[in-house]
């Protein structure tokens, strides 16, 4: 679809639009030019904002970190994650073969550790997938379309959220059966209702605005302003809470690995947690076991929430510093 | 007048979430679920159940009924808290069960609740107070590693230091196993010992939500042109972060935890698993390992029940505390 041909921004005077009060001419170039250099410079923008926020940038160091880690093990030999393949002996203290011990089969913790980065990461960033859309969806569905719709969607959504999360996660997957895939869906399904919530408010508040009322009156059909105008202003909103989302999902699929409830074939943080737990590794004094896959969550997590915080804080300066 | 109707209105929104929740259940472990009900129910008990014990629960609980038969039969069955029988405990109705494994999560999950709120408020008073300081930012970033953390790690590290390594403390369970032998007084220092850990555990995990919740709620708070008026008027400072700011930053942290009841039921599951406490934790943990599904689904309506009852007690304390919520 094309844009239409008057160029009203946000900033334009509310009232009649006159020929003489039309926004100074828009600069040579082509309309998608000048598009890309828009984004480029509010991206620009945007960065310099997040640089100065020393949370955020802590948390983007540490997981550039995680990234690199993930990147590695998708390479690495994962021979000695296999139970039957283990080399070293059971239960030994961090060594120089074995940095950081060995679990009760004898395994690396690190070799662990870092394989299970892979699949705690891709359920992570997966289920957000998930959360988001249908978030997403609900949320513009019933803050644009108002009235009935609303009203079913957010009763709806106030079930979603009054259900306590692990419990239902706990239900489901243990009828449907241990898989990632079910793991991810379980944590997708559980975690969207905040979020359509937010968006909701959102919409509610930029579908009010004058400009939005302008496309209307120039011929802007419903698919028209969501997608152009309503979805463009409530991204930024979005992409926040998507961070943060990240962040819980990630401790969701960790719990529901320490109940037993994930994929038994693929390592991840919490399994081993779970394995550990199992063979009692807090009463045996193994500290090496427990601790790397505990604080590698403590940070991907901490990483998500304080890149989350910095984002708020840039998108609503009204949030002062948290 | 307002009054009324805002309480009927809310208790009516109850209501209906809870006939949707039962419908939902009902359909999550009788239609959903794979298998036919009698034998997804039975997987507990695997080969074990006999014919005549098959037949006694088809005809008990209607199972061979159509869904809408089964329906109307697990609605009354409900009502009447029929939740079915425990395979793990041989048998034993589900209801008595969890009335057993209650009271101690009842005691685990109160007390952590008051110690980590009264905490976490006074920390979030402090830090919002004087923002910016030192003492805000320590606290900050101490709560917010709190709450990254999952909670079973901070467990299981707890009972690593202090238990097995210093030796303080007892590995796990609620009561030792001699407690039978024990006076009254004898027997409450056993609980209590039993029950320190967990606490601890459960206390610094919900620290951190209560924190954050509290400092942005009073920064709000702050910036807000009364706060300008009291100081203007001549009002010490003490008296306008107790009399003006507190008291009215205390709202929003009310309901907001209760709110978040949902999860915080998550986090006493696993540190039950970690303890070995016997609590509705383990109990739901019993049942996933076992497939014990009459107890999984009692579980289920129970949490769920919980979380709506706490709800509606948040929702009526905030219209008790803020008229304007009536009003509207």
């Amino acid at each position: 679809m094309q844009t239409p041909p008057l160029h009203v921004g946000i900033d334009a005077p509310i009232g009649p639009v006159v020929d003489e009060e039309l926004p100074p001419p828009v600069p040579p170039g082509s309309p998608r030019r000048i598009r890309w250099a828009r984004r480029r410079k509010a991206l620009h923008r945007f960065w310099l904002a997040f640089r100065r926020d020393t949370m955020g940038m802590v948390g983007l160091a540490i997981l550039v970190f995680f990234i690199g880690v993930v990147i590695f093990a998708i390479f690495a030999d994962t021979s000695g994650t296999r139970i039957t393949e283990a080399t070293g002996q059971p239960l030994q203290p961090p060594s120089w073969d074995y940095p950081l011990g060995t679990d009760n089969y004898g395994r690396s913790v690190l070799t662990l550790t870092i394989q299970g980065a892979k699949v705690s990461l891709l359920v992570g960033l997966t289920a957000t997938v998930i959360t988001m859309i249908i978030g997403a969806a609900v949320g513009l569905a019933a803050g644009y379309r108002g009235g009935g719709t609303d009203t079913v969607l957010m009763r709806i959504t106030d079930w979603g959220l009054v259900i306590p999360w692990l419990v239902l996660a706990i239900s489901l997957a243990s009828i449907f059966g241990q898989s990632l895939f079910i793991i991810i869906l379980v944590i997708g399904l559980t975690t969207w209702p905040s979020t359509a919530r937010l968006v909701r408010s959102q919409v509610l508040s930029v579908k009010e605005r004058a400009y939005i009322e302008r496309s209307r009156a120039l011929g802007a059909g419903n698919w028209y302003l969501v997608t152009r105008h309503v979805l463009p202003n409530v991204m930024p909103v979005i992409m926040a809470n998507t961070v943060l989302i990240v962040a819980i999902a990630i401790l969701s699929e960790t719990a529901l690995s320490f109940l037993g409830l994930g994929d038994p074939f693929s390592i991840s943080w919490g399994q081993i947690l779970q394995q550990a737990n199992d063979a009692g590794a807090s009463t045996l004094g193994a500290w090496w076991w427990l601790g790397a896959p505990g604080v590698c969550i403590v940070l991907v997590v901490l990483a998500f929430t304080m890149i989350g915080f910095a984002l708020d804080q840039i998108i609503n300066p009204r949030i002062r510093d948290r | 007048m307002g009054t009324r109707r805002y309480i009927l209105r809310k208790l009516v929104q109850a209501f209906i979430t809870l006939v949707a929740i039962l419908i939902f259940n009902f359909f999550l472990f009788r239609v959903w679920s794979p298998g036919d009900p009698v034998s997804f129910l039975t997987r507990g008990q695997g080969a074990n159940i006999s014919e005549q014990e098959r037949q006694a629960l088809i005809e008990d609980y209607g199972l061979d009924k159509s869904t809408w038969g089964q329906f109307t039969e697990y609605m009354k069955d409900t009502l009447m808290l029929k939740l079915g029988s425990s395979s793990f405990y041989q048998g034993e109705p589900v209801m008595s069960v969890f009335l057993r494994f209650l009271w101690p999560t009842l005691l685990l999950f109160g007390i952590s609740t008051l110690f980590s709120m009264i905490i976490g408020i006074w920390l979030g008073i402090r830090s919002g107070w004087r923002r910016g300081s030192l003492f805000d930012r320590t606290s900050m970033i101490g709560s917010l590693v709190l709450y990254s953390m999952p909670e079973f790690w901070l467990g299981m590290l707890l009972l690593l230091l202090f238990s097995s390594t210093l030796g303080w403390f007892p590995v796990g369970g609620r009561i030792s196993t001699n407690a039978y032998e024990l006076s009254g007084f004898g027997n409450a220092i056993d609980v209590a010992n039993h029950l320190f850990l967990p606490v601890l555990t459960l206390t610094l995990a919900y620290i951190g939500q209560f924190y954050l919740v509290m400092r942005s709620s009073l920064l709000d708070v702050l910036g807000e042109d009364y706060i300008t008026t009291a100081r203007a008027k001549g009002v010490s400072e003490r008296q306008v972060l107790r009399h003006h700011a507190v008291r009215n930053a205390l709202l929003p942290t009310v309901t907001l935890v209760a709110l978040s009841f949902g999860y915080v039921i998550g986090g006493a599951i696993t540190v039950e698993v970690v303890f070995s406490y016997q609590g509705l934790g383990l109990l739901t943990y019993t049942a996933i390992l076992s497939k014990d599904y009459w107890l999984l689904q009692g579980m289920f309506l129970f949490f769920t029940l919980a979380v709506i009852v706490f709800n509606l007690i948040a929702d009526f304390t905030y219209a008790y505390l803020d008229p304007r919520v009536r009003e509207a």
